[in-house]
């Protein structure tokens, strides 16, 4: 899809969670959804398969979200899918985390674990990550066990990377 | 014998004059009159004359011309002879050429077929030694591979064994300390 088509969508969702009142909220599931989305091949596969009609498509998606995230986030995913634009899903999310970002001043920092953060540490890290990079960001965590241990944080074009899974990599490169 | 008797007696007779009933007289019953003998001579020389006159030449020409063509159809034959004799040769020739052709074309066809056997040998020789060293060069290739695929595979595998080494070896405080190492390590980077 074309980058003015992803843009459009990434609006339209922008748009609909500010309107409804939820987009911090809304965004966070959105991003994490797009993380779960892209480390599975089924979930993956399933949503962007043509054979399957969008009425299935969609089902899929309310049994996965229903009960776990807010309506809002069900009925934009379920729409996004829907409409066979499944494949984008990430970059629409990940462009309206940006949109979103923009809105506040904040810069998105994404930040890899291998194990969930706790809501003190998440702020320690931002303050810190704030502090490193000179910007206010907005943290998004998202739990990827093959970091091992560590932690993996993105901000804009920098990396800082203190995982094991790095330091393991370079060890067995060195060897 | 008795016949020559009777001739010889009626030779020997004497002649006696015979007048017939028109009161003509001959005197030999076998020879004509003395006149009659001229005059018929005469007219037999004149007649021969006449015919080596007249009909001399002619029978002159017609044998010559008979002579000439017969000498043609003998020369003709000569020639057909000659003719026949030397198509005989040739033919002859011709034989005895097509069995020094033969004979030249077997002689050339075992050549041929020797050259190309020996050929056949020496290109078979060389492929053989082609297929020889391209099967080495494979099995070398395949033997690289294999150590490679191998080595890869210990790595791989190296690579799971460490990875699960580790992550068992990280428990909950490690993984809170690695966490809070980060963060106090960031923090104090500015």
């Amino acid at each position: 899809m074309s980058d003015q088509r992803i843009e459009g969508y990434a609006r339209a969702l922008f748009e609909i969670a500010r309107a409804e009142g939820s987009l911090d909220e809304v965004e966070d599931e959105l991003f994490r959804f797009a993380r779960s989305y892209e480390s599975s091949d089924a979930l993956r596969n399933a949503l962007t398969d043509d054979m399957i009609p969008a009425a299935k498509r969609q089902a899929i998606v309310e049994d996965l979200l229903g009960g776990k995230a807010t309506s809002t986030t069900t009925q934009l995913v379920s729409m996004v899918v829907g409409s066979g634009r499944g494949r984008d899903l990430p970059a629409i999310i990940d462009q309206l985390v940006l949109r979103a970002s923009s809105a506040k001043n904040l810069e998105v920092a994404e930040v890899r674990s291998a194990v969930a953060l706790t809501a003190d540490q998440q702020d320690r890290l931002a303050a810190a990550l704030a502090n490193a990079t000179g910007k206010q960001v907005n943290l998004k965590v998202v739990v990827d066990p093959s970091v091992l241990g560590g932690i993996v944080a993105t901000v804009g074009d920098t990396v800082i990377d203190g995982s094991v899974r790095t330091r393991l990599d370079q060890l067995k490169a060195r060897l | 014998m008795n016949l020559l008797f009777t001739v010889a007696r009626l030779i020997g007779e004497k002649e006696v004059p015979h007048t017939d009933s028109e009161g003509i007289v001959t005197h030999s019953p076998w020879l004509p009159e003395q006149a009659e003998l001229i005059y018929g001579t005469f007219a037999s020389l004149l007649i021969f004359f006449l015919l080596v006159k007249f009909a001399g030449p002619p029978a002159k020409k017609a044998m010559a011309a008979r002579t000439e063509r017969i000498q043609k159809e003998l020369d003709s034959a000569s020639d057909d002879k000659s003719g026949a004799a030397l198509e005989a040769a040739d033919i002859r020739q011709a034989k005895g050429d097509i069995g020094a052709e033969r004979e030249r074309l077997m002689a050339d066809a075992a050549a041929q077929a020797a050259a190309l056997l020996a050929d056949g040998r020496v290109r078979l020789d060389a492929e053989m030694v082609e297929l020889l060293a391209r099967a080495d060069a494979d099995i070398a290739t395949a033997k690289g591979r294999s150590i490679d695929e191998l080595r890869s595979e210990i790595s791989r595998l190296s690579s799971t064994a460490a990875d699960r080494a580790v992550s068992e070896s990280i428990d909950a405080a490690t993984q809170q300390d690695l966490i809070e190492s980060f963060i106090q390590k960031v923090g104090a980077s500015a």
